[in-house]
């Protein structure tokens, strides 16, 4: 006899289905906020389970900092053409040449905060009502109050004491113009999961995460790739080390780590087993204890 | 993989500071090995600043920027974490009476609902309170944790004098499943591993009872509801006149050939096909995310439900219902709100206040009839057209409602249909 019950990732991949239909049939030109990393390429693939047969009904947005690892880019020209949606790019770069925002100064410099304007710039001339994010509850005490539904005022902010409560699976969109709401469908995945759902289904991830030899430095406790917009600082050198990435952000602050995993399977086996959180090697997260509170409350993603 | 079979346990906690919550919920975290070494030594250093002994666990559970420098808890924060049998989710709600509508949130997708009981103060109003809630919002499992355990010297006495204290005021409520553990979540006594200082008891500690609790027919599989949330019509080679209506399983379990009814239009049909990326369906059930074609061609649009015909709810315009009032303005009674209930969105009314609850006592209040912040009471309400409802005891979604307020556009009520 067969049974009648789902298991969990049946359960959070059902539930991120409802939401994803929810976006589509309460809003008016949502899109789906695209990093590249292995989150926003899980939303991708639940977006493209929701709507089958029909291709996916959302673009992808991009927000560029001008800073990434080439096979980011690479990775995501290529499923935006497999998938046959459109793609925005919002360019930080740009952003920088205008005057708008201004470059940090100083050791631990980045461009992770000036995302925040380019996000806000391309959702309001873009006219998106709701930005569908990747973000998870599990990675952040901050994120961890993030309801399904997340309403943004007219200038982007979010305010975390004064959000709409959640019932059951009811999830209210309604909205002022000028105000935005963001989606976060895989809100009640941890990183475990993702994995788990990852190899369960076979889903293409960049080679970056997967351990390959690389040149890197080492600062700040973790394995920094050489690139173009490094710049070394007295008594780093830079080694080949075999390493891979546990989340994709800038290449400037994302720290890679040693290891041997380079099938899912192995990497499975290596986030079952591993001591630190998921941003532990992200300096952006480090600054004080309510860095991500700050920054999402401002409009970050 | 073993991981295959397992499932998805959401549990809400409900409790004050004092009642140890955030230190049993810091524990079953801890034990359970859901901590990473980063956060236990943020969670150590700040320990050490506040001039603590030991590791305080309850700072795990630490969210906002206000809530560490209060030390409350101000909205519902989610936890995860998985043991080698299931995955779970914990609601965590704060305790205080003024967060009744957060402890509502919480306990609405819950499959389970944990009630702390200080040992050394027994039953208190909030007891009651959370006992209530969980009734009222038909959490169909009850834990009631006696915390604190070590402060009574581990006396099985004072342990049963609560649970007698508990039985006693709940047989008012309509809980079907209550179980009770004495624990100490400081010292984790009966949280993971089982206590040696009370080997009169001998159930098992919570975290088994959570592995163990049968979930798997909390949904209900008998009465198929389909709230269609969206069309699919890809109009792409191959797909030329497929016409699929998306949605998630409320209740009950659907397979291709069932003869069907669309409500609330009445037409008949069949299931043609059940699909997924992955191919067809022989059956489908609850709570599952599918698309599904019919064998004719009727119009069919969000907000409509596919039944069986054979087992079909009610369409009402009016209807009691008992609502948690969620926002500081009070209710207006012949006030027109929007009503969102499964896919479906009407206007609606509350046509009469029917009696508000004091969930200290339980009594009905007749007399004040004003709905504010927290507020519980029954109400007759009133829509526009037809709702497909079924009561909230029977079907968790398809009785379940909440009322927006139209001009700020804000959640200001959630509803349950008796």
């Amino acid at each position: 006899m067969s049974k009648y019950y789902l298991n969990y990732l049946g359960e959070l991949e059902s539930e991120a289905i409802y939401i994803l239909r929810e976006v589509w049939a309460q809003f008016n030109n949502p899109v789906i906020l695209f990093s590249g990393g292995k989150d926003s390429i899980l939303v991708a693939h639940l977006a493209k389970k929701a709507f089958y047969p029909s291709k996916i009904p959302f673009p992808f947005m991009h927000v560029d900092t001008g800073h990434n690892f080439p096979e980011t880019i690479k990775f995501r020209d290529d499923l935006v053409k497999e998938l046959g949606v459109e793609l925005i790019v919002g360019s930080v770069q740009e952003a920088i040449n205008d005057g708008r925002v201004a470059e940090e100064k100083g050791k631990n410099a980045t461009r992770n905060v000036l995302q925040i304007t380019t996000l806000l710039d391309a959702i309001e001339s873009n006219k998106v009502d709701c930005a569908i994010g990747g973000g998870r509850r599990d990675e952040e005490k901050a994120r961890a109050k993030e309801r399904f539904f997340s309403h943004r005022d007219d200038f982007g902010q979010w305010d975390p004491k004064n959000q709409r409560p959640e019932l059951w699976n009811i999830l209210n969109g309604k909205h002022f113009e000028g105000e935005h709401f963001r989606a976060f469908p895989i809100s009640n995945w941890t990183e475990m999961d993702v994995w788990n759902y990852i190899l369960r289904e076979s889903i293409e991830i960049p080679s970056l995460y997967l351990a390959h030899q690389r040149d890197v430095v080492w600062r700040s406790n973790s394995w920094i790739p050489v690139s173009e917009h490094l710049k070394l600082e007295e008594g780093e050198k830079i080694e080949s080390k075999k390493i891979r990435f546990r989340t994709l952000g800038d290449i400037t602050i994302t720290g890679g780590m040693e290891s041997e995993a380079d099938t899912l399977e192995k990497i499975v086996d290596e986030v079952s087993s591993m001591k630190q959180t998921e941003r532990g090697n992200r300096t952006d997260d480090k600054r004080s204890e309510s860095a991500m509170e700050d920054r999402k409350r401002q409009g970050y993603f | 993989m073993a991981i295959d079979n397992n499932q998805l346990l959401r549990f809400t906690t409900a409790g004050s500071v004092d009642d140890g919550k955030s230190t049993l919920i810091g524990r079953l975290l801890y034990d359970s090995k859901a901590i990473f070494e980063d956060q236990l030594d943020a969670v150590t250093a700040t320990s050490k600043r506040k001039g603590y002994d030991g590791v305080d666990l309850a700072l795990f559970t630490d969210g906002l920027r206000d809530e560490r420098e209060q030390g409350i808890t101000i909205d519902v924060a989610y936890r995860y974490f998985t043991s080698p049998k299931r995955k779970f989710i914990i609601a965590d709600t704060p305790g205080h009476i003024q967060y009744t509508r957060n402890m509502v949130t919480g306990a609405s997708t819950a499959n389970a609902a944990l009630i702390l009981i200080d040992a050394r103060h027994g039953v208190i109003e909030q007891t009651k309170r959370h006992a209530f809630i969980a009734s009222l919002l038909q959490i169909p499992h009850v834990i009631v944790c006696v915390n604190k355990m070590d402060l009574v010297e581990y006396s099985e006495t004072v342990y049963n004098n609560i649970l007698l204290q508990f039985e006693e005021f709940s047989s008012k409520l309509y809980v079907k499943d209550v179980r009770f553990l004495p624990m100490s979540a400081l010292d984790g006594d009966n949280v993971v591993n089982r206590s040696t200082n009370m080997p009169w008891f001998k159930g098992a500690p919570l975290l088994h009872t959570l592995e163990t609790l049968h979930i798997s027919s909390d949904l209900n599989k008998i009465d198929a509801r389909f709230p269609v949330q969206t069309v699919l019509r890809p109009q792409r080679e191959g797909f030329i006149d497929y016409r699929g209506y998306a949605g998630r399983l409320a209740s009950g379990i659907l397979r291709p050939g069932d003869e069907v009814v669309v409500l609330p239009s009445g037409f008949n049909s069949k299931i043609k096909t059940i699909d997924t990326d992955k191919g067809p369906l022989e059956e489908a059930y609850a709570p599952m995310s599918i698309s599904v074609t019919l064998e004719d061609d009727i119009d069919v649009s969000r907000g409509d439900m596919i039944v069986k015909k054979n087992n079909q709810p009610e369409p009402k315009q009016e209807f009691d219902a008992m609502i948690c009032w969620l926002h500081n303005d009070s209710a207006k009674t012949r006030t027109k709100y929007t009503i969102l209930h499964t896919s479906n969105e009407q206007i609606a009314m509350i046509k009469d206040v029917v009696y508000k609850v004091d969930i200290n006592s339980y009594s009905r209040i007749k007399d004040d009839k004003e709905l504010q912040m927290n507020s519980i009471a029954r109400v007759t309400i009133k829509t526009t057209r037809p709702l497909m409802i079924d009561e909230y005891r029977d079907n968790r979604v398809t009785g379940s409602f909440t009322l927006i307020n139209n001009a700020t556009h804000e959640t200001v009520a959630a509803g349950m249909i008796v």
